[in-house]
């Protein structure tokens, strides 16, 4: 199964799009990739695609914070979008939707953080 | 139904995505709903991950033990390693506390652990291991005379 991932930037937004399995096994390589695009590109806000993932436990959540204090050192907006049921319900109970703003899926976040599609 | 099954594996983190499919599979005689298969699943994946970083540091070559039983729809589960043990179970249990923060762990494992099984027992001693031991009641009983 394991985890794939893509990285496309519009205009300053990061967006991310993972799909397959995010655990432990499969964070280590994400987290590097991901800082690397982060930081070699004039990147302001992240927009993460959640869509295709089929399972994602703590290892994952780690990940996520980890870049989302990235991203507020930027100063720039975290925002994840298409969130399955079951893995709101992990955001949920770690308290991740406190602080991470939610939207329904790709083009409505895109709008809310300002890119013209 | 009674059934049982045992899983012996390597402490390396392939074998964590290895460890929650066979247990997924195991359960599925049960007609478990997805919700609860996932739960089981990612349960299992937060303890077999607990035990390859916090148990044994990640040292590839050491034995982690999974070990099933299904009894009138009860699952029980019991994840066992040899590792370093843990030295404040409470603190441990707390949301948010990770003794690896370096690592970028959350803390929320046991958190999430907890919130899908029904109970989560955890005995450890410091130089010999953890034991964690869970039960969930999986709803299929259920499902299956609705269906009758
Ligand atoms: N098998 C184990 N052996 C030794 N210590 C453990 C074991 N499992 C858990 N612990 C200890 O309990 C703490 C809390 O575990 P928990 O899974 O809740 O958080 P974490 O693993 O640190 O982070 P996360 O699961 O969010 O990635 C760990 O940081 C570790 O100190
Ligand atoms: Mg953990």
């Amino acid at each position: 199964m394991g985890l794939s991932y893509s990285f496309t930037v519009k205009e300053n937004v990061l967006v991310v799009r993972l799909a397959g399995e995010l655990d432990h096994h499969e964070a280590e390589n994400l987290r590097e990739t991901w800082k690397e695009k982060l930081y070699t590109q004039p990147i302001k806000h992240v927009l993460l695609n959640m869509e295709a993932v089929t399972f994602m436990d703590s290892s994952g959540l780690g990940v996520i914070l980890g870049r989302y204090k990235e991203v507020l050192q930027l100063g720039g907006e975290f925002v994840v979008c298409s969130v399955s049921p079951m893995i709101g319900k992990i955001f949920e109970m770690s308290g991740l939707f406190k602080i991470i703003r939610q939207e329904e899926n790709e083009l409505k976040a895109l709008m809310t953080l300002g890119v013209a599609s | 139904m009674r059934n049982r099954m045992y899983l012996e594996i390597a402490s390396i983190s392939e074998n964590e995505s290895f460890a929650r499919v066979a247990v997924g599979a195991f359960i599925s005689q049960l007609n478990p709903t997805m919700d609860e298969l996932m739960e089981v699943k990612t349960v299992v994946s937060e303890v077999v991950t607990n035990s390859i970083i916090h148990g044994y540091n990640e040292e590839p070559n050491h034995t982690i033990e999974i070990s099933c039983q299904l009894y009138d729809g009860e699952f029980d589960l019991i994840i066992t390693d040899y590792g370093k043990g843990i030295e404040d179970i409470e603190m441990a249990r707390e949301p948010m506390y990770t003794s690896k923060p370096e690592l970028e762990r959350s803390g929320m494992g046991f958190t999430i652990i907890e919130n899908f099984m029904d109970s989560v027992e955890i005995e450890s001693s410091v130089g010999k291991g953890t034991s964690i031991h869970m039960t969930k009641m999986l709803s299929s009983k259920k499902t299956k005379v609705v269906h009758e």
